[in-house]
């Protein structure tokens, strides 16, 4: 059994940040991430990034994600495993793992699960075709391995990764038929929206796809307007001939290790689906679990990368070995993230969040 | 039930389709832990990834709304292991057994 301070789970920018905090007073930590590589999304992010300076605004994800793995590759008191599987957690606080095929076991004082999020399906006739695709896997196919995954795609949904992949597509040379929403208005930024459309891509809200076509991959989509019961309107079913469907449909917390290991878990909608219910230092109603990023609701890296620094400072309090400053550093985490909440776009984050603290642990 | 449901699938690891879920709702299993022992929804190498929220939904629409819904057992291991790498054990443990 390995022993260690403090665990990391998941080495995107919450797990990466978290396991930075929790060495900075000297404690051991062990990084867990199932790719064979550190930086989970960001390392597809070749967009910048908004919000403040402080939060690396300006800065492509894929720079970010440099910068993070170099910090915590140079600090000696992190143990990195890669391609490991978090398999279970228990509650008497042992985690299992499968490390390159390996059964091994983890007993850490504190956990930090920071397991981001999964990708949304839908249900439509032909979704498995070949050509059918999450927006997180046309990213990995066009940022990561510089692959080009058609000619000619259909988007479904246009929230800020419907927006930003339908880009990052045509940057690519790969031309982006249309945009459909389901909602009567775009979920993203504005300002990713009106890129796309100063090139040409209309965004139709009110509209889904209903059948991917073709004999052995996709040939095209059939779309439809919807009315405002999200029902389809007969008669306004038109194709679209693609050979790419991108899926970009939302995000749902991936919260399995924590619903293993008896956390409260509660249903808030505005943070993305079943969440664990938190303190204000993101402590779970396990007192040895934290939890950071995507996992503790569905938000942008920015804050993710925050959540993670204040997890795990909260948790180098925990079993003394704090550095010495970390009252001012939990402090300035908080600050940080009520100012990257604070605007239109946090609304939805701050009233999850609200509801969160309604409850009893 | 419409025709289209039989090519609409679900469950991608199982193989189930909107009309296979639809037809086990309708015949009252309407928690995700009895769609999961009836049908095997969810017991694949995603282990529900997938098609949780698309059956959520179809719940829904039969009368259960998201907030009531019973989330179903989380076990582990989170993801299929082979015996062999448990039985194994880690190397480090072998090592120690051995001394």
């Amino acid at each position: 059994m390995k022993t260690v301070d403090i665990c990391v789970i998941g080495g995107g920018p919450a797990g990466l940040n978290a396991a930075l905090a929790a060495s900075s007073g000297g404690a051991s930590v062990l990084l867990l991430d199932n790719a064979d590589h550190l930086g989970g999304q960001l390392v597809k992010q070749t967009h910048m990034f908004f919000g403040s300076e402080r939060q690396q605004a300006g800065t492509r994800g894929i720079d970010i994600a440099v910068s993070l793995t170099t910090a915590v590759q140079g600090t000696p008191s992190i143990e990195v495993w890669l391609e490991t599987t978090a398999l279970g957690l228990y509650d008497d606080g042992v985690l299992t793992v499968e490390c390159l095929g390996e059964y091994r076991k983890v007993k850490a004082e504190r956990f930090v699960v920071a397991t981001g999020a999964s990708e949304k399906m839908l249900a439509f006739k032909g979704n498995d075709l070949p050509g059918v695709y999450g927006a997180g896997a046309v990213q990995t196919l066009m940022n990561v391995f510089g692959i080009k995954p058609g000619q000619r795609v259909l988007m479904v949904g246009a929230g800020n990764i419907g927006l930003i992949v339908s880009y990052q597509l045509l940057q690519a040379g790969v031309s982006v038929a249309a945009i459909v929403e389901g909602a009567p208005r775009i979920g993203g930024y504005l300002v990713h929206a009106a890129k796309v459309r100063r090139a040409g891509v209309p965004i139709l809200t009110s509209h889904t796809i209903l059948e991917a076509y073709g004999q052995d991959s996709v040939e095209g989509a059939v779309i439809c307007q919807l009315d405002q019961a999200w029902q389809p309107i007969k008669g306004t079913e038109q194709k679209i001939p693609v050979d790419v469907i991108c899926l970009a449909v939302g995000l749902s917390p991936l919260s399995d290790l924590l619903w293993q290991a008896d956390c409260r878990m509660l249903y808030i909608p505005e943070l993305g689906g079943h969440v664990a219910w938190r303190d204000e230092s993101l402590r779970t109603s396990q007192p040895y679990i934290f939890i950071a990023g995507d996992v503790a609701g569905i938000e942008e890296a920015s804050s993710a990368m925050v959540e993670g620094l204040l997890a795990g400072y909260v948790a180098t309090l925990d079993i003394g070995l704090a550095p010495s400053d970390v009252s001012e550093r939990i402090r300035a985490a908080r600050e940080q993230l009520v100012e990257l909440r604070s605007g239109p776009e946090g609304e939805k984050t701050r009233l999850g969040l609200a509801a969160v603290q309604g409850e009893a642990r | 039930m419409s025709e289209q449901d039989k090519d609409i699938i679900v469950c991608r690891c199982e193989d189930l389709t909107l009309a296979d879920v639809k037809r086990l709702i309708s015949k009252g299993y309407r928690t995700l832990d009895e769609l999961r022992r009836i049908g095997r929804l969810g017991m694949g190498p995603c282990q529900g990834k997938t098609c949780r929220a698309l059956v959520q939904r179809e719940l829904q629409a039969a009368g259960t709304p998201l907030k009531h819904q019973l989330p179903g057992t989380y076990r582990p291991p989170t993801r299929p292991i082979t015996l062999g790498s448990i039985a194994a054990g880690s190397s480090e443990e072998a090592s120690k057994d051995a001394q």
